[in-house]
């Protein structure tokens, strides 16, 4: 604790540019954040996908429908424990930009298949009994301000198209903090009823689950098997490798998102090393009085060393303040396109650790450099 | 006593034996220090003159462990220091030599008494320790006063006190000047040289000085002349000082 005069002294010796590096640095974490977070988003399907459950699609692609008579063939399958269809319905509410995902679900056996996302016993009756009846997710309906009872337009460009309109008689929530609250259930009997004649029939996919989930490759094989040659092939995989194969469709994204992040990375990088060059370089006599006087080169070492991470802590520091005054505000504005934008704690961690790393790998390169400078030498450079 | 000829009967603080000190700039080979010997009694103020190049700082150098020696023996308080490891001289600086600079060197960003103190963050003194030990420090170079002072806020002749201060607050062997008044008026020069007449004179210091300047010289007790690196002259004072080449 005796060095840390020496280390904050240093630091202020310069403010105006200790000012811009702390800000630069602020800036390029809280970027980084933001772009981890987006990332984690895109990957969170696959966390929230339970071991149990296993979702069956058309084989050609998602986009393409299944028959609702499989169903009864599939539960007939052994290890199959219960089963539900959903649909997707592609609406918007009053304006484009108000999107979030709309499913059409089963009554009967949604909640057996999703345990974790909680409708009240009277709500879930409600919605049975209405045909026009909808459940939004407890973020979207506080989104949109909706409260029991209101009435819901969707207007889909699907099936015929035309306005919608749904009673909203229930709010789900997510047991755990990363299940997606931003879905609107809609009933399929009242679905089915509207679609066009070549809709009827169709589902979008299956979603079940299975008494062992050790058993899930041979009930997939035997699914599949099953549709095998049908007009409707079949392709059944677990949930977290659907939602994998989602995030793969985002691919480019990806990897533009981890591009990016590489590249604000090693700006901050730079930023934090050229400073920290720029400051051992005009020290080089002190750094040389330092050593005459009996300072060791490890501890000379060390001093930059805590310099530089003390500008990354203190620059990290306000980087993870504003990542945390600012993703919920950007998660607003993307208007639930990712309903997962969430900083969460292990995030911040990350950012730490980033921080910390940044700030040991950009005083390093001048810290040995100060380390290894010959005291003769230097004291000449005065 | 000082002697040059590596003739000294009794060990003295400081031995100097067959120095030699090569560079190598390009493919030529200078050689700056000669087959030199050197001793130094405990409590001598000695003075090094010679012309530019002549190894006067390359002598301070190699004497205060900041470079080592091509060839030969440098022995200070018993402790051979030619032979020793980076990590070693590096303690043995700490605890033996005291550095008072042309420039002075003072760290800008911190205070008087922050600089003289710096030294002594080394050791294992309590804060209260390291307070008296700086403020003796201060006193003795008469700067109490502005201990609080910034490098910037002292004028040259205070700047190079604290530098004095610096060196002197952990009580080393001995105190190695270089060019200590080159860059003070002649008031401010006479001051230091008080300071440092006072050091040896009261507190019974070792000082060893470079300087160009004949006037500052005349004010060590020995002055010894480099030239082309050869101890070549010693003018002897009234402490006595034996004057001698080096064959």
């Amino acid at each position: 604790m005796k060095f840390a005069r020496i280390i904050w002294a240093n630091l202020f010796r310069k403010k105006v540019r200790l000012l811009l590096t702390l800000g630069s640095f602020a800036v390029a974490l809280f970027l980084f954040i933001f772009l981890a977070v987006v990332r984690d988003a895109f990957n969170r399907g696959a966390d929230v996908a339970g071991a149990d459950r296993l979702v069956v699609i058309n084989r050609t692609s998602i986009i393409n429908t299944i028959p609702l008579s499989y169903r009864d063939k599939i539960t007939r399958i052994r290890g199959v424990k219960s089963i539900t269809h959903n649909n997707w319905f592609g609406g918007t509410y009053i304006e484009e930009k108000n999107f979030f995902p709309q499913f059409v679900i089963d009554p009967e056996n949604q909640r057996q298949v999703f345990p974790e996302l909680i409708v009240p016993d009277d709500q879930w009756n409600a919605f049975v009994k209405d045909r026009q009846g909808a459940i939004a997710g407890a973020q979207l309906a506080k989104r949109f301000r909706w409260k029991i009872g209101d009435r819901i337009p969707i207007k889909t460009t699907f099936f015929g198209g035309g306005s919608w309109e749904f009673n909203l008689v229930g709010i789900y929530h997510g047991k755990r903090p990363q299940d997606d609250e931003t879905q609107f259930w809609l009933q399929w009997d009242y679905f089915e009823e509207r679609v066009p004649q070549e809709n009827k029939g169709q589902i979008g996919w299956y979603v079940l689950r299975v008494d062992n989930p050790d058993d899930s490759p041979g009930i997939a094989k035997a699914i599949d098997d099953e549709f095998e040659n049908s007009p409707y092939e079949t392709k059944t995989q677990t949930e977290s490798a659907f939602a994998a194969s989602w995030v793969k469709q985002f691919g480019n994204i990806q990897a533009l998102i981890v591009s990016i992040g590489t590249v604000v990375f090693f700006t901050l990088l730079l930023v934090t090393g050229n400073t920290m060059a720029i400051s051992v370089r005009e020290r080089t006599s002190e750094l040389a009085v330092f050593k005459a006087i009996g300072f060791s080169d490890l501890s000379v070492l060390l001093l930059v060393l805590a310099e530089a991470l003390a500008i990354a802590l203190i620059g990290g520091a306000l980087g993870m303040l504003l990542a945390i005054l600012a993703v919920p505000g950007l998660a607003k504005v993307l208007n639930g396109l990712l309903p997962s934008i969430v900083l969460s704690p292990s995030m911040l961690v990350f950012g730490i650790v980033v921080a910390v790393f940044t700030g040991i790998l950009s005083g390093l390169l001048p810290g040995l450099g100060a380390m290894r400078l010959r005291i003769v030498n230097a004291l000449r450079r005065v | 006593m000082v002697k040059v000829d590596g003739s000294a009967g009794q060990p003295g603080l400081i031995e100097v034996r067959d120095l030699d000190k090569t560079y190598r700039r390009g493919g030529e080979e200078i050689h700056v220090l000669q087959g030199l010997n050197l001793d130094v009694s405990a409590g001598e103020f000695v003075a090094f003159m010679g012309p530019s190049g002549s190894g006067k700082t390359t002598l301070l150098n190699l004497l205060g462990g900041l470079d080592v020696p091509t060839r030969g023996s440098i022995t200070v308080a018993g402790d051979e220091i030619t032979h020793m490891s980076s990590g070693k001289l590096t303690e043995w600086r700490a605890r033996h030599v005291g550095f008072v600079f042309q420039m002075y060197n003072l760290i800008p960003v911190l205070t008087a008494f922050q600089n003289v103190e710096l030294p002594l963050l080394l050791t294992k003194l309590s804060k209260a320790e390291r307070r008296a030990h700086v403020e003796t420090a201060l006193s003795v170079v008469g700067l109490t006063d502005r201990m609080n002072h910034f490098p910037r806020q002292l004028s040259g002749g205070q700047e190079q006190r604290v530098t004095i201060a610096r060196s002197i607050v952990s009580d080393p062997t001995f105190l190695l000047c270089d060019e200590p008044t080159g860059d003070l008026d002649r008031k401010s020069a006479d001051e230091v040289m008080a300071l440092l007449e006072e050091l040896v004179g009261h507190h019974h210091k070792t000082v060893l000085m470079v300087t160009h300047d004949p006037l500052i010289a005349a004010r060590a007790q020995t002055t010894l002349h480099l030239e082309k690196g050869v101890l070549v002259e010693a003018s002897k004072l009234p402490h006595g000082v034996t004057a001698g080449g080096v064959a």
